[in-house]
This record gives structure tokens, sequence and C-alpha cells, in this order.
């Protein structure tokens, strides 16, 4: 038996990495093989990572944040702003940053738990984006956003000599990080992180964030202070987000203040729910199928349900064009909606759920080769 | 403190709740190493008491002292630290983990103490709680189950489990709130019987309890409580005679 990963776990990490680091290849033919929406992938993928590790395995609902996640947008902007336009300090600068800013909230809304500590984080995250928006004017720039300018003082470029021609974009020593190269600089974030939930999940520590979800009196009965347990699990999860947001930032430099918006919040919320809270996998999938819903169904206009309804006859083609019409562009929340409401009502642990149906399903016709195998096989 | 055997000492404790006095005057010395039943009809303050004990209420004057430490003011953590224990009159247990993981967090509590960021260490490793645990499973006779949902046992099994979570820590003294409260009469045969196992090691233990067939087979003490005051204390054969009892309490069966 190996001491640092179970058999399984090892497993479960290599085929992840694989399934992320081939997605250019295998996404392609479903029209979302290209580099921007590939990032986006990544980046919500650490968001909800991260916050299933306070609200899957913590049990803490928490309705605020995308809080952290500007946070560390606009910390990594600062960096790339001051200090330099390489990657990796932005990255830091934006984890530790968040990693405070969640200490301090979390230490304020831990202090309740169930409705109200989601309504706390909810005021708390609503509150970072009115200030952003305005009061802050001077960190933040307001509605215009935080972008990069020539005149930045960047004084570790500057110290070393070097000089930027044209508009500055972040970079990893020197290499650029756009298009493909900044897929797999996410990726690798994204690996990492998963890498990291999976041994929190797998540690004594992570138990006792389990164990908390599931009884905080006997938690408290048995000698744990809960307390810091929580706490530790809202800063962890806040800088997962500041991580998240930071990558944002490398990919695109400006930070808004929109991304802390209560929406943004609410969405992270989504995709841990539509993928499976508590799941390793799940809230990745979750990020992965509402970006990309987001993206394919909102590109898609009349002109194109015209021509895919057009076998039709034409009357009802006109009609179909219409209703499916209301499903797409800017309707695709309506698509979200429904997906998520079906999810929610016939598979209540998410599309993880259905996956272990399935594979209960394949398993029992497998193993007996007929639909005599018993009903009464044990739960897992 | 007159007596040193006195392990837990209940000094002269008040609760009320507005106007009702649910406890007056209590005064209860529990001794080391013995088994003390508290018994009363309903109503009499028995699970009251057992709250202002464990911490989870303030008494209105008075202080509970165990072991030289004042527990009155201090957190639940912090009383199990000091090593009491609790069995809850329905059991709470971690119904979404395993029969082992159940049995393996109170362990880790005991080693570990009530906040460690032990994140990066595999549970995998943690062999040596691994065995303790799965040696107390077979104490209690559930180390075949210890694969189940903790949700899914029934309801002896649960509570042979909480048993089971509270003995691993090795308590100086173990807090038994009605432990066969609606079990069958087969469930609450094998509570007994493994309650009396843990009495042959000499854990003290402080029992609240309706059921006289339970109170008699076990106690080596009894204080009797009705309305908020202690009518009688001592041996379950004094207590069986003491007319103030057979009145207030046996009453029914004369």
């Amino acid at each position: 038996m190996p001491k640092f990963m179970s058999r399984n776990d090892l497993l479960l990490f290599a085929g992840f990495s694989l399934v992320v680091l081939a997605m250019p290849i295998w996404l392609a033919p479903f029209g979302a093989g290209y580099p921007d929406l590939l990032q986006r992938f990544m980046i919500f993928g650490i968001f909800a990572v991260g916050f299933n590790i306070l609200f899957g395995l913590t049990g803490y609902l928490s309705f605020g944040h995308a809080a952290f996640f500007g946070v560390g947008s606009y910390a990594a902007v600062w960096s790339f702003k001051l200090l330099t336009l390489d990657a990796i300090p932005a990255m830091i600068f934006a984890v530790v940053i968040s990693g405070l800013f969640a200490l301090v909230i979390g230490f304020l809304c831990l202090r309740r738990s169930g409705i109200y500590f989601s309504i706390l984080t909810l005021a708390f995250a609503q509150m970072s984006y009115n200030l952003a928006y305005s009061v802050l004017t001077p960190i933040t720039n307001g509605e215009t956003g935080l972008q990069l300018t020539l005149n930045d003082p960047r004084v570790l470029d500057a110290a070393v000599g070097q000089g930027f021609v044209g508009q500055p974009v972040p970079n990893l020593l020197g290499q650029q990080l756009s298009g493909y190269a900044g897929f797999y600089f996410c990726a690798s974030f994204l690996i990492l992180g998963f890498f990291i939930a999976q041994r929190i999940a797998g540690s004594p520590f992570g138990m006792m964030l389990k164990a908390i979800k599931s009884n905080q009196t006997r938690m408290q009965f048995t000698g744990f202070n809960t307390r810091p347990y929580a706490l530790s699990a809202f800063v962890i999860s806040g800088m997962y987000a500041g991580l998240a947001g930071a990558l944002l930032a490398v990919t695109d430099p400006l930070a808004g203040a929109e991304r802390m918006q209560w929406t943004a919040s609410g969405e992270v919320v989504l995709m841990t729910i539509l993928g499976g809270v508590g799941t390793l996998v799940g809230p990745v999938i979750g990020a992965w199928i509402i970006k990309y819903f987001e993206n394919i169904l909102s590109a898609l206009n009349d002109n194109i349900l015209a021509r895919f309804w057009s076998f039709l006859p034409e009357g009802v083609a006109d009609v179909l064009v219409k209703v499916t019409s209301k499903f797409v562009g800017d309707g695709w929340h309506l698509t979200l909606g429904l997906a998520f409401v079906i999810v929610v009502i016939f598979l209540p642990g998410g599309i993880m759920e259905g996956v272990r149906r399935v594979a209960a399903l394949f398993r029992r016709s497998g193993s007996s080769g007929a639909k005599t195998a018993p009903q009464t096989q044990p739960a897992e | 403190m007159a007596n040193p055997n006195v392990v837990l000492h209940v000094a002269d404790v008040h609760k009320r709740f507005g106007g009702l006095h649910a406890l007056s005057d209590i005064d209860l010395q529990i001794e080391e190493g013995k088994t003390h039943a508290i018994i009363g009809p309903n109503g009499a303050g028995k699970s009251t008491l057992l709250n202002v004990i464990i911490g989870k209420l303030a008494p209105s004057s008075g202080q509970v002292v165990f072991d030289g430490n004042v527990l009155t003011g201090k957190k639940p953590y912090q009383i199990n630290q000091l090593g009491i224990a609790r069995v809850f009159q329905t059991p709470e247990i971690f119904a979404d983990l395993s029969v082992l993981h159940n049995v393996m967090i109170p362990a880790l509590a005991k080693r570990d103490g009530m906040f460690t960021l032990n994140m990066m260490r595999s549970l995998e490793s943690e062999t040596g709680i691994r065995a303790e645990a799965e040696h107390m499973l077979e104490d209690v006779g559930m180390l075949n189950r210890r694969g189940m949902l903790a949700g899914s046992l029934s309801r002896g099994d649960k509570r042979r489990m909480e048993l089971a979570m509270c003995l691993i820590q090795h308590p100086r003294l173990l807090l038994l709130d009605e432990p066969t409260a609606g079990m069958s009469r087969h469930d609450t045969n094998t509570t007994i019987e493994l309650l009396k196992k843990i009495k042959a090691r000499g854990m003290t233990k402080v029992i609240i309890e309706h059921d006289m067939h339970v109170v008699f087979s076990l106690a080596d003490k009894i204080s009797v409580l009705a309305q908020g005051r202690i009518i009688a204390d001592g041996t379950p054969d004094q207590v069986r005679g003491n007319p103030k009892v057979q009145e207030a309490y046996l009453g029914g069966a004369h």
C-alpha cells in the first residue's frame, strides 16, 4: 500500500491531467477547441474546485466568493503595473492578498452558520463590489476597470532594464502567455489545484471538514474547535478564487468591478451544484459546461437556427426558429436555468451522480450479463 | 474537596428558566471509578443537570468542578479535551461518514488536540489510529460494519458506535444520557452488557436513566432527582428502601 496516495487517487489524478491537457484535441469537434474558451475552462475550473472545498466538504454555502476572485484580479494587475509583467509574482501576490482578505471576511462570517452565513458573505461581497465600483476608484479605477498603461512604473522590469514597445502584456520569463501558451499555463494551475484539493480531501484535515458538514455538535463534543477548521477551509477556497482571478488577469490584463458582483458568486454555486457538490471532479465539469453553454449558445442567432431547422416545412421551421431563438443568444440563461432545474430535480447529486448511476448500471449488467441482477446492491 | 476520590463535584448548582426552578441546591460528588446513576420522573431536571455539567447550559449559580478544573463557562470542546465524553439521548454521529471514520475522528481529537492543520498528510498513513479504531469496533462487536455509512445503521448499532467513539478517547468521565432510550429489549440488553464490560475497566460514569432495570444492574450509587432537587442519595439498596423515593418516583408500583 503506497503511503503517499492510494492507487485510485493516483488513477483519478492521472486521468484528470490527461483529459485537461488533451482538451484542445477532444474539444475541437464541439467547436470549443480555441484558446480563449479553453483558458476560461481552466480558470473557472480552479474557482469551482476551491469553492467546493468550502461548500462541498465543509458544508458552508458562501454567496460571496466572487469578491475573492475580483481581489485576485486587482492584485495581479497591480503587480503587473508596479512590479513586473512576469506572471509568477502576480499570481503569488494575488493568492496572498485574497487569502488575507478571506481571513478577515471568513473570521466575521463564520460567527454564524447556515443561511445567516450565506447572507453575511453575500453582504460582504456586495460591499466589496460597490467599494470597487465607486469609493475605491483610486485603487480599482471604478467602472472603467484597472488596466495596464505604458507609463506604469514596473520597478522590477525597469531595474533589469527591460523596456517595452507597444501595449504591455503579461508574460512568463519573457514568453508571451497568449493563445495555447496561456491555456497550458492555466492548465498547469488547474492540475496543481486539483492535486492539492485531492490531498486535502484525503487527509485527516479533510475528514474533519466532512465531519463538520455532517454533525457540528458531535464535532464539538468530540473535542474539536470547529471554528479554525471552517476558517481554514474558507481561506483556502478564497485563495483558489484569488488564483483564478489572477489567471483571468494574466490572460486578459483588465480588472473590472463586475467580476465581484453577486451574479458571479452565484455562478460558481451553480457550477458546483450542477457538477456534483462534494465530489472532486464534479465542480470542474460543472464549470466547463456552464462556460461552454455561455460561449456556444450565446453565439447562436436566428440565421444559424434557420439553417438548422431548414429541413422542415417552412411554416413549422419558422415557428421552431421563433421558439428556439428564445433559448440562445442573449437568452442562453434560460437554457442554463432549465438544465439546472432538470439536474437538481432528477439528479440531486449533480452530473457526477448521473455518472455513478450509469457506471453502476454497466457494472451490474457486466457482472450478471442480464437484467436479473438484484436491485438491492449496497449504496456506495 | 473533602473526599480525595471525588473526580466531579457539582457544587451548589441552581438553574432557573425565568420563574421556573429547574434545579435547586444540587450538590453531587462523583467518585473516581464509580458508576453513578441519576434517576427521577419526567421533568425532574435530569437532562438540565447533564447539560449544566457538560457546559451546554450555564448554571444560574454554583459551579461544576472536574478534577480541579471549573467547567462552568468552558466550551464543549474544552470540556472534552479535559477528559469528559458524552453519549447523547439521540445518538449524535457523523451520519455521512463510514463507521470506521466515525471512530477514527475522536481518536484523532485525542491525539492531535482541538485543531491541527494536517492537510497534506494522507489518511491512509494513519495506520496507528486506524488499527486503534478497528480494535475498538471489535470490542463493541461492530468490526464487520466498519465500511457501512453510519447513517444506515440500526438505532442500537448507532448507540454502540457512539459508545465506541467515546471510549476510544479513554475519557476519565463518561456521561450517558438515557443510553437505552427508545431501544428494543434486545438492544437494551446488549447495551447493558457492553456497559458492564466498560465498568470492569474502572472508568467513571454518570448515567441518566429512566429504565430501572438498567439502573439497578449498573449503578454503584444512585441519586434521585425530583422537582429539581436531590431527594435521596445512596447505594441501589438504600435507594430502593427509601420511603421518599417510593413516594416520589417508584410510587406507581405500590
